[in-house]
């Protein structure tokens, strides 16, 4: 005879691990996606032309006073992007740039965070865009204000190593290899420092 | 006839900036219509980018030309020409002039308005930024968009009708007026 769960066991269980996971959330700190923003600038023959991306999400789990135990994971859903005209948002998920339908998500995972004083960190770790793997440092300044926290910075990337833009739009006189990324993520959790 | 203070043709740096401004206006107009149908693609961003360039030193040597027109007095319709013109004919022929002019001017000016408010400044050749005297704004530069197009089309049909009165003049009425444009001993 096999031993099969209620469907009452089986809520029960859904309940009880949905409140565990709401109390370890508590612990950490969570994004206010509402007042956060994740945007990127380009150039183009020099122009430069920004976009940003609507929806993503971060799980962080940071102690500013002991940065180096922290851990950071960053995820941006790729078909949100936007450069705010529909003539280039109609390119962005085709597979010579950002290939959406295969590679959903870009993720950041922190591999060692460091604290530099004054709010600031330096937080390293492996950057993952259109299934390529990269490592990135990224600069961070977070500044409270009342119950939350902003965590800002802006890092460069190179777009080819990633494979955004092939082929034909590999041409780095048309559009430049790097990118700038900027984001500022409003936290709320994150201890005084 | 002669006197010295009316010249009977162009001096050579009006005749200079005339063809070289009436080459640049037909290659970034016909550029400009081939453009606009292109898919994405980097030709096409390209040739926008260079319409721009284009652009912006048409706009600069039509300063430079309005400049040179207001201190240098152009020659006056030759009296033999006039005579046998009627009056319509002096209006549009006035009328033509002053309009391609403020043509000059505001088909660059409009368009520059455009890209500064589609949320794409102008760097010229790539590197050299130029202000927006128009904020981004996407709603604004719909509004703009259409005026770009219909006042290089204006301005298109003004050189129609200026090259067309020029020939007729040639080849029609072989008074000579043409030569007054063309290259040659002052």
């Amino acid at each position: 005879m096999t031993f099969t769960f209620s469907p009452i066991a089986r809520a029960t269980a859904i309940v009880l691990l949905a409140a565990l996971t709401s109390v370890s959330a508590q612990a950490q700190q969570k994004l206010l996606p509402a007042q956060s923003e994740v945007g990127f600038v380009i150039k183009q023959m020099g122009v430069p032309v920004e976009g940003h991306f609507k929806k993503f999400d971060a799980q962080i789990a940071l102690d500013p006073a002991k940065p180096e135990t922290g851990k950071i994971a960053f995820t941006v859903d790729i078909a949100s992007a936007t450069m705010g005209s529909p003539e280039p948002d109609a390119e962005l998920p085709k597979s010579v740039w950002f290939n959406t339908s295969k590679f959903p998500q870009a993720t950041f995972q922190s591999t060692s965070i460091k604290g530099l004083g004054g709010g600031k960190f330096e937080v390293a770790g492996k950057l993952a865009i259109k299934g390529n793997t990269r490592d990135a440092v990224v600069p961070v300044t977070l500044v409270q204000s009342g119950a939350t926290t902003t965590a800002s910075g802006v890092v460069s990337i190179k777009r080819l190593a990633f494979k955004i833009g092939e082929n034909e739009w590999a041409d780095t006189s048309m559009v430049a290899d790097d990118v700038q990324v900027k984001f500022k993520l409003t936290l709320t959790g994150v201890s005084k420092f | 006839m002669n006197t010295a203070t009316a010249p009977l043709r162009y001096n050579g740096f009006a005749v200079v900036l005339h063809w070289l401004l009436a080459i640049a206006l037909v290659g970034i107009f016909s550029v400009g219509l081939y453009m606009a149908d292109l898919p994405f693609s980097p030709l096409r961003l390209k040739l926008y980018n260079w319409h721009k360039w284009a652009g912006i030193i048409i706009l600069t040597l039509s300063a430079i030309r309005l400049l040179w027109r207001l201190s240098h007095k152009p020659p006056a319709l030759p009296q033999s020409v006039t005579l046998g013109m009627p009056n319509w004919q002096v209006t549009i022929y006035r009328a033509t002039h002053v309009l391609m002019y403020a043509l000059f001017f505001i088909v660059p000016l409009v368009g520059w308005a455009y890209s500064s408010a589609a949320g794409f400044p102008i760097v010229l050749f790539g590197v050299l930024p130029l202000p927006d005297f128009v904020s981004a704004n996407k709603p604004l530069a719909e509004l703009i968009k259409p005026w770009h197009e219909i006042s290089a089309f204006a301005l298109a049909g003004l050189v129609v009708v200026h090259v067309t009165a020029a020939l007729k003049h040639h080849f029609i009425d072989k008074d000579g007026l043409l030569a007054r444009m063309l290259p040659g001993k002052a």
